[in-house]
């Protein structure tokens, strides 16, 4: 599974790691309907701490469409409400 | 999963669509890839000017900022000198007010020093994805039949679009921050063509619009703690205190 994080770059993830995501997301999707902000960046820097850790950066060489765009890392709550609704990033 | 779900990856999507949609064939979407990364190296160029200039008008801020800071220190010890407290006191308010903006100056001048460079570095990783684009595409068509060659210089076309996408967003987003820096430095420097950071002795005792506005932004309580301070300083001080050109009339007592 290759993610993006836009503005940084791309990463290629197990593609185990897809369900632990999309679950992250979701959760995501709710914080933010919830309007509850320290919820929302605590998943969010989960999230990014998933690509982290499990992610390898693509080589310049590699010329590939990303499955998953996060956005950039210092998305601000009011940003999120636009991205992280219905489905969040990932489709069910 | 099918993945490309919320607002980033449709924009990112549609961006790529209008990079790419137009050359049926993969082979021509080199050409006007190129077409369009000049276009964005263009942006790139007039986004990193535009933080370039917005720092540089923040940074003069700075400078004056910092000229005030002293300017109204020296104030609030001539004003104490001559037995104003009241006109101390709005002297450290302004001086406290200057102090916060600077703060705040500070973290935005690093933060569009970060974005100068970031957006220099994002260009750069363009660059090269787009070289390899250039090499892969030869080497895709050296190997695979027309119709599979088509596939897949179509597919590494999407991911350097998709990259291209992202720099313009990236771009848009630097953009969107410095207006926001701009539109802050314009009010420090509506605040100063209103006087906010005038000389205070000369202007006499009595409160308008801008030191109640002042006193809203600032803590009573860290005036309240210079003000003893420097009452402190004044009083034990002695006859060196400095810059007493008014007070020295009647003696520092």
């Amino acid at each position: 599974m290759i993610v993006r994080i836009s503005g940084e770059g791309q990463y290629r993830l197990p593609d185990g790691d897809a369900d632990r995501l999309n679950e992250l997301d979701n959760r995501a999707v709710s914080a933010v309907e919830d309007g509850d902000e320290t919820g929302f960046k605590e998943l969010w820097s989960q999230m990014l701490e998933l690509v982290a850790s499990d992610g390898n950066g693509l080589d310049d060489d590699e010329l590939l469409e990303s499955d998953v765009i996060l956005p950039p890392r210092d998305i601000s709550f009011e940003e999120a409400k636009g991205e992280f609704s219905g489905d969040g990033l990932i489709p069910d | 999963m099918p993945g490309m779900g919320g607002r980033m990856s449709t924009v990112i999507k549609a961006k790529i669509n209008k990079l790419l949609d137009r050359a049926e064939d993969p082979s021509e979407t080199l050409e006007y890839s190129y077409q369009k990364q000049m276009e964005l190296l263009q942006n790139v160029k007039k986004g990193i000017a535009d933080v370039v200039t917005s720092k540089k008008r923040l940074q003069l801020q700075q400078q004056k900022l910092e000229q005030q800071v002293v300017k109204l220190d020296t104030q609030a010890r001539q004003a104490l000198a001559s037995g104003r407290e009241d006109l101390a006191r709005t002297a450290l308010e302004r001086k406290q007010f200057a102090q916060t903006e600077l703060q705040t100056l500070d973290q935005q001048v690093a933060e569009l020093e970060q974005q100068q460079q970031g957006l220099i570095d994002k260009e750069q990783k363009l660059r090269s994805k787009l070289e390899q684009f250039r090499t892969k595409k030869e080497v895709i068509k050296a190997q695979y039949s027309a119709a599979e060659a088509q596939v897949k210089i179509s597919e590494a076309a999407n991911g350097v679009g998709e990259q291209m996408a992202d720099l313009g967003l990236a771009i848009q987003r630097a953009e969107d921050k410095t207006e926001t820096m701009r539109a802050r430095a314009s009010a420090v420097e509506e605040l100063e063509a209103a006087g906010t950071f005038d000389d205070l002795t000369q202007l006499g005792g009595g409160e308008d619009d801008i030191d109640r506005q002042l006193r809203e932004l600032t803590s009573g309580a860290q005036v309240d703690d210079e003000l003893a301070k420097m009452k402190a300083e004044l009083g034990s001080g002695g006859g060196d205190s400095p810059a007493l050109e008014e007070g020295d009339k009647e003696g520092s007592a």
